[in-house]
């Protein structure tokens, strides 16, 4: 994955295509949110609004536009709206998705939008779960490297190849959308869930790594990676693009091939 | 209300607050209060790179690296503070690949390096490689590797904690020439927790603030919602100066007309910018680095060429990327994220077009004043007691009127360090200051200011006001008349502030609330850096004056502090004060900047 080489100069002046950019498309969207505001009601509603978006919005920018314009008690959480800080994994049309990865255009817009809290962790309001019970799983794999050997003056060596055998697992950004999405985790809160075991996958599969065993036995718990079905929703849930059954399959793997 | 005491409280967690943490965590009893979790940081969106004179791939070394970040930022860089980074950056890097970081690996197995705009071979011959990098996911990594170090090391979080006051108190100090003067000392802070609404006071020896940048207090920008300038802004209010906070970098390649960040790696794996004519027009603005010029430059030539009618698309409002000779398997192992934006937001696909780019606010290299060990200042010389500073929040000033790239995620790294040790070192001397009486007051009024308003405003209208004024005004190009015209419709927004109403009245995760008082923050600040703009008669860096086109050595070598005075007025501006530092210079005499 390394290259120093040297790619051509490229071209003073080159014949651009003619611009296929158009004009600003707008249309009406119909946004349904499940709503719970314990303060004030045990039971959850759906509520409904009708609004006009742009050809570029995101679910999110819809979110913003109730939440802005129309009823500024609607809560969810959201920090940089492009899909790298992990903030915003709801149930959109019931699958998993960030909604500010989630483009508006790319929805059947004829019909609502349905957009729910994930599944599995308490709701707290709104769109808001607790997710303390997803971080606490991701703690119990031991999500840092431990190396055994005394650390060189300089940086430790890793060829390119060991380097790309963990790269997949390594972009996870800890959104839950992989845990929320899994049958096995709604129906026991107990199991790991994907994102912990990926996060143990990313260090397990490490050259630098010297705990993997470690980690091997925290999944082969009665809760670890023997509960996985491979339904595949937690793949195709995710918004990274983490191929996270795979990576659940090797950890099984794993642990059936270590040295006893 | 409920009270905590701890030696070293940090505010923020992203990579500043984390590395802070890292280093305090294991000398002192520190608590971490982030309005986000951890994880959520801005620091995680950074793609390209870090950079350190590590020479695995090629010759450098760090002096070198020094001297490009003097000159990146147009000679407004503090030389001694730019000399620690350049020359720290090494370990910095070593530490991050120590503590887990999956670097890019050269085929020997050493840490991969990449060109960067501004970083160049023997002061100025060559662009040279020099950037640390993971993918274009390099910002990620580095957060992901700080957080699990933390959990390594037990941090203590409090995560969705709000921090709303800094709390100092005035003491009398006599000088060694007998003469008595006033100064602040740190008491901790006051913070409120989104879950419950309720009011924590902490009590600590040592405050770090790692709350990151301001960036939207424009439209256009890279930057996350939550970045609305809380720790500057607390800073202000509390009566302490914020120094240089007319410069803001304006990355030349956002998403046009989303502004979401496509890293410069872009252009350092080779890609580069065409106008309407297909031309690479960075060849007639920087002939010798051309699209690895300096940030400034490439976005104010990006500007220049959209402003004499070059531009593409139907509005003729934005430039292109060009990465379409670079071989489709090189884009994918390099820049997989920023192509996969291009793919997700504008629907290009950028093996075989160019991608729509535009300049995009970015990064604030203003900021609170430090010393290089982060203590925060309160005029030029004197320390806050107890008060520490780092990241994008902090003007140290590394970065002077235009950061280079990759170098705020080595300042993050190599002051954030330097600001955990310094925190607990100083609590392990130092006894607790006594809160003041009644700690909560001025949180408590401000929230219940907002909660009970009825006059009707609404935060969103307010905030989209200033960040289209911002846009229009304060962006690349400035002059007299279009500050003026940002700072009248400022006092404007200011004045309609008072009558702001929210909608949400309970207590639990009630955003709607802190939406407002972050919107308080963006307009305070907003303020303080047109007055400041104004007052700069000369282009420098990142402040680009289209009536003084100049840089002017003679009467604005100098950093500029402004300081919240209900009895001053600057620039026509009521309540603020204006005064200047020097610069500090080691080796380095100002040139002509030319790339």
């Amino acid at each position: 994955m390394s290259t120093t080489t040297e790619a051509a100069e490229p071209a003073s002046t080159v014949d651009l295509p003619e611009s296929t950019g158009g004009g600003i498309t707008t249309f009406d969207i119909t946004l349904k949110v499940r709503r719970y505001i314990p303060e004030f009601s045990d039971e959850a509603r759906w509520d409904e609004w009708t609004i006009t978006m742009q050809g570029t919005d995101r679910v999110l920018d819809a979110l913003h536009k109730v939440k802005w314009e129309l009823d500024g008690s609607l809560s969810f959480r959201r920090s940089c709206a492009h899909g790298v800080c992990g903030s915003d994994a709801m149930r959109i049309n019931g699958r998993n998705r960030l909604a500010c990865k989630t483009l508006l255009k790319d929805l059947d817009t004829s019909e609502p939008i349905t957009v729910e809290p994930i599944k599995g962790l308490p709701v707290e309001k709104d769109l808001i779960v607790d997710m303390e019970p997803f971080f606490q799983s991701y703690r119990e794999i031991m999500p840092f490297m431990i190396a055994n050997s005394p650390a060189p003056s300089a940086e430790r060596y890793q060829s390119p190849e060991d380097r790309e055998r963990f790269d997949d697992t390594t972009k996870c950004i800890l959104c839950a959308a992989c845990t929320s999405s899994c049958p096995v985790f709604w129906t026991d809160g107990q199991y790991f869930g994907p994102a912990a075991i990926v996060n143990a996958h990313r260090f397990i599969f490490d050259s630098r790594d010297d705990a993997g065993d470690m980690r091997l036995e925290v999944l082969n718990d009665k809760e670890g990676v023997w509960r996985c079905r491979t339904t595949f929703n937690c793949t195709d849930a995710c918004p990274r693009g983490i191929e996270v059954t795979k990576a659940i399959q090797e950890v099984k793997t794993a642990i059936l091939t270590r040295a006893a | 209300m409920q009270v905590h005491k701890y030696d070293v409280v940090i505010v923020g967690a992203g990579g500043a607050g984390m590395r802070a943490a890292i280093e305090s965590g294991q000398r002192a009893h520190t608590a971490v209060l982030t309005k986000i979790y951890p994880t959520r940081s801005h620091t995680g969106a950074a793609q390209g790179g870090m950079c350190a004179a590590l020479a695995n791939v090629e010759e450098d070394n760090w002096e070198w690296h020094t001297f490009d970040t003097v000159k990146g930022g147009d000679y407004l860089v503090d030389q001694d503070a730019a000399e620690v980074m350049a020359k720290e950056a090494i370990d910095a890097v070593l530490d991050l690949e120590k503590m887990g970081l999956p670097f890019n690996r050269t085929p020997e197995g050493k840490i991969d390096q990449r060109r960067f705009g501004g970083h160049t071979r023997d002061h100025g011959k060559a662009a040279v490689r020099r950037a640390c990098y993971a993918a274009d996911r390099t910002g990620h990594m580095i957060l992901q590797t700080l957080y699990q170090n933390c959990v390594k090391h037990n941090v203590e979080f409090y995560n969705e904690f709000y921090v709303l006051d800094l709390l100092t108190v005035d003491e009398e100090v006599t000088d060694e020439d007998g003469t008595t003067r006033t100064e602040k000392r740190t008491a901790g802070v006051v913070s409120y927790d989104l879950a419950s609404g309720e009011i924590h006071v902490f009590q600590a020896k040592s405050v770090v603030f790692a709350t990151g940048g301001v960036g939207k207090i424009f439209k256009t920008t890279s930057n996350a919602h939550t970045l609305t300038g809380d720790g500057m802004a607390l800073a202000y209010r509390a009566g302490l100066p914020l120094e240089d906070m007319e410069f803001v970098q304006f990355h030349p390649t956002g998403l046009a007309g989303l502004g979401i960040l496509l890293s410069e790696a872009a252009r350092g794996e080779g890609g580069i910018l065409r106008n309407a004519d297909g031309e690479r027009f960075m060849e007639r603005y920087a002939p010798t680095i051309k699209d690895l010029a300096p940030r400034d430059i490439v976005a104010r030539s990006m500007a220049n060429e959209v402003r004499e009618g070059r531009g593409c698309g139907p509005k003729k409002d934005y430039v292109l990327l060009d990465l379409t000779h670079l071989e489709p398997e090189h884009i994918d192992a390099k820049l997989p994220d920023i192509t996969e934006f291009a793919r997700t937001y504008l629907g290009v696909e950028p093996y075989t077009e160019p991608v729509p780019v535009f300049p995009t606010c970015h990064y604030a290299m203003g900021g609170v004043p430090t010393t290089i060990d982060s203590e925060v200042l309160q005029d030029n010389d004197t320390r806050v007691p107890g008060l520490f500073a780092a990241g994008e929040v902090a003007c140290v000033s590394v970065h002077g009127s235009n950061r280079l790239g990759t170098n705020s995620l080595l300042d993050i790294n190599v002051f954030g360090k330097r600001a955990g040790i310094a925190a607990a070192e100083y609590a392990a001397d130092a006894d607790f200051v006594e809160l003041p009486e009644d700690p909560t007051r001025g949180v408590e009024a401000m929230l219940s200011t907002v909660r009970d308003g009825d006059g009707g405003e609404r935060v969103a209208a307010i905030r989209a006001e200033l960040q289209e004024t911002m846009d229009a005004n304060m962006q690349v190009f400035r002059s007299e008349t279009t500050i003026k015209e940002a700072l009248g419709i400022i006092e404007n927004l200011r004045e309609r502030y008072k009558k702001v109403q929210i909608q949400d009245k309970g207590k639990r995760f009630n955003l709607d609330l802190l939406e407002a008082v972050e919107l308080g923050f963006l307009l305070d600040l907003a303020e303080v850096m047109t007055v400041a703009a104004l007052h700069r008669e000369e282009s420098r860096g990142g402040h680009f004056r289209e009536d003084f086109p100049d840089r002017d050595d003679e009467n604005f070598m100098l950093h500029s502090m402004l300081y919240k005075d209900p009895e001053a007025v600057t620039e026509g501006t009521q309540g603020i004060r204006f005064e200047t530092k020097p610069v500090v210079f080691t080796r380095y005499e100002p040139m002509e900047r030319k790339y």
